[in-house]
């Protein structure tokens, strides 16, 4: 497990007057409409909790209005919080000084910005030289740091434009250039890519996940849109009215949702793009290359299937072999490795589904799933993966709908 | 209404007045004196070289400034001026235009950041600024001759308020309009108050101000003709001679003079900002 890094603890965001003693009011029990009515206060972000561990993407997701965007700028205090806590490596933010918490955003905690807030009277370089400008660095050191940032996103050679020199994917390169360029162990993204066209906004979503598996940073990443968090989140944090609903990895999100909202948030989710192979995968009929062909057939009778993989003692996958072929070969003569087929498809236990459709489609046999030593760990056929697509994963909720009926 | 008696404001100013004389005497020399000192500094350096000479000059900086129109239209305008034999009037008069432009904008600049960034300051100088701006320019001469006497100091004065407004307003305005995106990712950077304000803010509000900046000097050298009323010396004393004289004339002459400097001077404030710094 990785180290916790930022925790924040029963965090609210109140607005209207008097908001602090709101804060008790909730935790009496006050609902947010009751507040709304009685006290004239608007509830933002309704006592949240949660843990940021070190090196992972964290995704806050929720519908505009659901108090994602307040809550990621309590974490480095962009917007105050009412009550509760945001520990930095232990260390409460709000009872940090002006000069303390300066020295935290400088060093520690940069931010990227939804319509890239990017100075439009500085030039790229000198964009992505501000935080280290407000520092004090030494302007060759700056310089330095600034261009090798730059080069990490791919933008060497743009330095000395300005920012409406360049297209959005471009600017929101820069955007992200400026807030690795003082290194900084967290990194705030709201809504970073939901300014940008479909296509430029995958793009960068790999490049984030490549990114950030180069640098280890972590990064708090906040969207809407699901199919996003479902692509860079290792961990997913739904929240809805200021409320925190669910917390958990994008698997568990769709598998197991905690409630109906959740439910119906993910019910348009596009599974081929988060299941994995793994899920889909079943165990394999398998026979070692010593076995004649006769024992082979007798296999694949008793299971009725048309064909059988063929493994070594490691479990290691070494092709596959047809029923037809091994008919053909028992009148000829010969052993099983005479009618091997060696190139037939595999794939790793974490390609997407929607990869496996080419896969599936244009195969005569069915697709091994093996592991990165070539040990074989199931295969797919194509009717789990249609299964797999109109739902059949959701079984929790299959479950739970049936015993309602009964 | 009659059941009131009339209100005492004109007797209350008029006490305001007496007392801020009584005793704000040795203030109001003081001030007197380094406004004098700016006038006369600035008027001697414009009347020190040959007019030739300055217009020469003056022309070359309009070449840099806004191209060649801006600079052939100076030095014609400037001929002309020397050409009718207002040369002296009009230089002291652009001293004054000077001192008292600047005077405002080393005022102006700070009220208006004041402004913007504390509601307080803002809600006590706009209704003064709406006051300075709607009551006649008139009224601020005889306090004025009050406190300075006669001369180019009570018409620097009453340039000032009369003209700092605009710089005010649009400082304020400049800074307010930067999107609050921006300010928020220099507090995100750690930028200090004041980083923020010379880094992001002042760069993003200058063409604002600078607006600002150009009414401000349009709107003293209007006041220069009424100032003259009070003994300002300058063209604007030229026009106020000619109109009581009725001499038609002379007066369209020195009104020309005053067109030309207004021209010239709202040409090169314009300008003086978009050729040294990109346009944003």
């Amino acid at each position: 497990m990785q180290q916790e890094i930022l925790r924040v603890n029963q965090i609210s965001k109140l607005f209207g007057p008097g908001a602090e003693q709101g804060v008790n009011l909730l935790e009496q029990g006050y609902s947010k409409e009751r507040l709304a009515k009685e006290k004239n206060l608007t509830v933002g972000v309704n006592r949240v909790s949660l843990e940021i561990r070190e090196g992972e993407i964290f995704v806050i997701m929720g519908l505009s209005g659901s108090g994602k965007s307040t809550l990621v700028r309590m974490l480095n205090r962009l917007i105050e919080p009412t009550g509760g806590e945001v520990l930095f490596h232990g260390r409460d933010l709000r009872k940090m000084s002006k000069s303390e918490l300066r020295e935290v955003r400088r060093k520690s905690i940069s931010m990227v910005f939804q319509k890239f807030a990017l100075f439009p009277h500085r030039t790229v370089l000198e964009n992505v030289e501000y935080g280290l400008e407000v520092q004090r660095v030494a302007k060759s050191e700056r310089r330095s740091q600034a261009l090798s940032s730059l080069e990490l996103v791919g933008l060497k050679g743009w330095e000395d434009r300005y920012p409406d020199q360049l297209s959005g994917g471009m600017q929101q390169r820069v955007g992200l250039a400026r807030a690795l360029a003082n290194d900084p162990e967290i990194l705030l993204m709201d809504e970073a890519f939901s300014a940008l066209d479909p296509l430029i906004r995958r793009d960068m979503q790999d490049e984030l996940v490549e990114l950030q598996d180069k640098m280890k940073k972590t990064i708090v990443f906040i969207t809407h849109d699901l199919d996003e968090a479902l692509r860079i989140g290792d961990r997913i944090a739904l929240m809805k009215d200021g409320e925190l609903i669910q917390i958990g990895t994008p698997e568990e999100m769709l598998t197991q949702p905690a409630d109906r909202y959740v439910e119906r948030f993910i019910e348009d989710v596009d599974l081929s793009k988060v299941l994995t192979a793994s899920r889909v995968m079943r165990r394999p009929e398998t026979v070692t290359l010593d076995r004649g062909p006769r024992v082979a057939l007798e296999l694949m009778r008793e299971r009725g299937i048309s064909n059988l993989f063929v493994i070594d003692r490691a479990k290691r996958l070494l092709g596959v072999i047809t029923a037809e072929d091994a008919s053909q070969i028992l009148k000829s003569g010969g052993g099983l490795q005479d009618i091997l087929i060696t190139d037939g498809p595999c794939v790793s236990p974490d390609t997407l589904l929607n990869e496996l459709f080419e896969v599936t489609s244009s195969a005569r046999v069915p697709l091994a799933v093996v592991d990165d030593q070539q040990r074989l760990l199931g295969v797919i056929v194509r009717g789990a993966v249609l299964g797999a697509l109109a739902g059949e994963v959701n079984s929790k909720k299959e479950v739970g709908e049936h015993e309602l009926l009964a | 209404m009659s059941f009131l008696p009339k209100l005492p404001i004109a007797n209350g100013i008029e006490l305001a007045v007496d007392w801020m004389e009584d005793h704000l005497g040795p203030l109001f020399g003081a001030i007197s004196e380094v406004i004098e000192t700016i006038v006369n500094f600035f008027s001697n350096i414009f009347l020190f070289p040959h007019p030739l000479i300055f217009i020469a000059i003056i022309g070359v900086l309009a070449y840099f400034i806004g191209k060649w129109k801006l600079s052939l239209f100076t030095i014609i305008g400037f001929l002309l001026i020397d050409n009718l034999g207002y040369w002296q009037e009009t230089m002291s008069t652009l001293g004054l235009v000077i001192t008292s432009g600047l005077i405002s904008i080393l005022l102006g600049i700070p009220i208006g950041i004041a402004c913007a960034y504390s509601k307080t300051t803002n809600r006590i100088i706009a209704p003064l600024l709406d006051f300075m701006q709607t009551m006649p320019a008139f009224v601020y001469l005889l306090p004025a001759v009050t406190f300075f006497s006669l001369g180019v100091v009570p018409g620097v004065i009453a340039s000032v308020i009369f003209a700092i407004p605009p710089t005010i307003r649009l400082t304020h305005l400049g800074i307010k309009q930067v999107s609050g995106e921006l300010t928020e990712a220099s507090d995100a950077f750690g930028s200090t108050s004041w980083q923020k304000l010379i880094k992001v803010e002042l760069p993003l509000a200058m063409p604002t101000m600078m607006a600002g900046v150009n009414q401000t000097i349009m709107l003293s050298l209007s006041m220069v003709v009424i100032a003259s009323m009070i003994g300002a010396q300058g063209i604007g004393a030229t026009v106020y001679r000619a109109v009581t004289q009725l001499k038609i004339g002379q007066g369209f002459e020195a009104g020309l003079a005053v067109v030309v400097l207004a021209i010239v001077l709202d040409r090169f404030t314009q300008n003086l900002f978009k050729s040294n710094k990109r346009s944003v």
